[in-house]
């Protein structure tokens, strides 16, 4: 677990910025930036996993059951998923925060 | 005994320099006045003489970012260019700084466009001045072939691990034949040891570069940045004595010429220092008490040394070869001016922007700017910049 980012001091940082800890855009959590949610009709969902497919954040897992759905800590809201989807069983809601 | 000088072209004792320290990756585009110095390392490696990777490439940027690349995974890395070839470089000439990456390039000076220009200013370097680099200014071919050295000696220490700027005045060093004394190779890798980068790009420990960074620590990181910069000035000054040890030749941050008494000094920086000493010893002869300080490092900017060479001065005349446009001068005045605010007896600063596009500045010229110069510091006309020599 990375140190919070407002709590490192420039003395703290490695030459030139670098990071030397894997994986830590994790801690960057962009779901915040969402306007619009993406909702999965589950009953329309053929669980070819398009959605999953063109997620450009790779915000998308497929569950136990075989359906797919959004990590809304990482999805911004960008809504291709919804454009992609084949039977059209994904909508995109305004977010209510 | 002195050691036996060579006649050669100060670019291809450049390239030879780059080559004698072991270079291993060289990237660039070809640029008046630049383009005999890489012309000759493409031949040293296609020859064999040098075991190096020479990368051509289609554009200045591309240059730039091989060269990051390849000092990334810890390479010892070289570039160069000039005027229009720096600018289309800029964008990743300040990654470099940031990425804290050792690269060294001989920057030869020229006047940036437009109008269209080949010859020799400072407009180019200016537009860098806060890219991050070190920056270093030579006056002659023994000084360049030295400095080679220096800016991979320095650029490449742990402790600084900064890119390095050697800026050489285009045609008026660049293409001149000048008498050079050479240093043998096992001198030099005493000097430029073999380059062993902490924590390089490698699969085997993974580590990502040039990261994205949010609000939160932008100004952390850029504060990183100005304090290793500061820092390197210790680097800079221990390998000059260092090569002074072993070589003779002994380099300082700022240099002065019969100032030590001098009630007034013209300030130069890059090759007209010479023009201006010859200029002093004519006026010294006339019973003028004048002097001539010479800054040798830009960047990191040595205020002590200055305020030490200044000491004692009515009045510093500055010869600039760029302006900053819509500003109060040239960029050297604007940094002594700040050197300079505040201090107890602090001299006046006359600026004078003179040799623009390699327009002459001869030793006559340089009497008058000094003459000229001192009365204006007397009646007090000191604000803003003259353009020497404009008509109209």
């Amino acid at each position: 677990m990375a140190r919070p980012i407002d709590e490192i001091r420039w003395q703290d940082l490695e030459i030139g910025a670098a990071v030397s800890e894997h994986g830590s855009s994790r801690e960057y959590k962009t779901g915040s930036w969402r306007s619009l949610r993406p909702v999965v009709d589950k009953d329309q969902c053929i669980r070819c996993g398009v959605c999953w497919l063109y997620c450009p954040d790779m915000a998308i897992s497929r569950s136990e059951d075989g359906h797919f759905q959004a990590d809304l800590e990482y999805c911004k809201g960008c809504g291709i998923c919804a454009r992609e989807c084949p039977t059209g069983c994904i909508s995109v809601e305004i977010e209510e925060f | 005994m002195a050691k036996e000088r060579k006649g050669i072209e100060v670019s291809l004792a450049i390239a030879e320099a780059v080559g004698q320290a072991d270079c291993d990756v060289i990237s660039a585009y070809p640029i008046t006045p630049q383009t005999h110095i890489v012309e000759h390392l493409s031949e040293l490696v296609a020859d064999g003489h040098l075991d190096a990777e020479f990368v051509p490439v289609e554009s200045e940027h591309s240059a730039m970012s091989v060269c990051c690349g390849a000092a990334a995974v810890g390479a010892r890395t070289f570039t160069s260019t000039a005027s229009q070839g720096l600018a289309l470089m800029a964008e990743i000439f300040f990654i470099a700084s940031s990425m804290r990456l050792p690269v060294v390039m001989a920057l030869a000076n020229r006047s940036l466009s437009g109008p269209l220009s080949i010859w020799n200013d400072h407009t180019d370097v200016m537009m860098v001045r806060d890219g991050g680099w070190i920056h270093v200014f030579v006056e002659n071919g023994q000084e360049a072939y030295d400095h080679m050295f220096w800016a991979f000696r320095v650029a490449e220490d742990p402790a600084v691990r900064l890119p390095v700027a050697l800026n050489i005045d285009g045609f008026i060093m660049t293409h001149m034949i000048e008498p050079i004394e050479f240093e043998d190779d096992e001198l030099i890798k005493r000097y430029v040891p073999e380059y062993k980068m902490e924590k390089p790009l490698h699969p085997d420990n993974p580590v990502s570069m040039g990261c994205f960074a949010m609000p939160e620590i932008y100004s952390e990181a850029q504060m990183a940045r100005e304090w290793a910069l500061v820092e390197s000035y210790a680097t800079c000054i221990r390998a000059w004595e260092e090569w002074a040890d072993l070589t003779g030749r002994q380099y300082h941050a700022v240099e002065t010429y019969r100032a030590d008494d001098a009630e007034c000094c013209i300030v130069t920086m890059g090759s007209l220092g010479e023009t201006a000493m010859a200029a002093v010893d004519e006026l010294r002869e006339q019973g003028e008490k004048v002097g001539v300080i010479k800054i040798r490092l830009w960047r990191p900017f040595p205020f002590d040394d200055l305020h030490r060479a200044a000491a004692g001065k009515d009045a510093l005349i500055v010869l600039d070869r760029a302006i900053s446009f819509g500003g109060p001068g040239g960029p050297v005045a604007l940094e002594l001016r700040s050197a300079m605010c505040g201090r107890p007896q602090a001299p006046v600063i006359v600026d004078y922007v003179a040799g623009l596009a390699s327009r002459d500045v001869t030793v006559e010229d340089f009497k008058a700017i000094i003459l000229g110069g001192k009365a204006k510091a007397a009646a007090g006309d000191v604000a803003g910049f003259t353009l020497y020599g404009l008509r109209g």
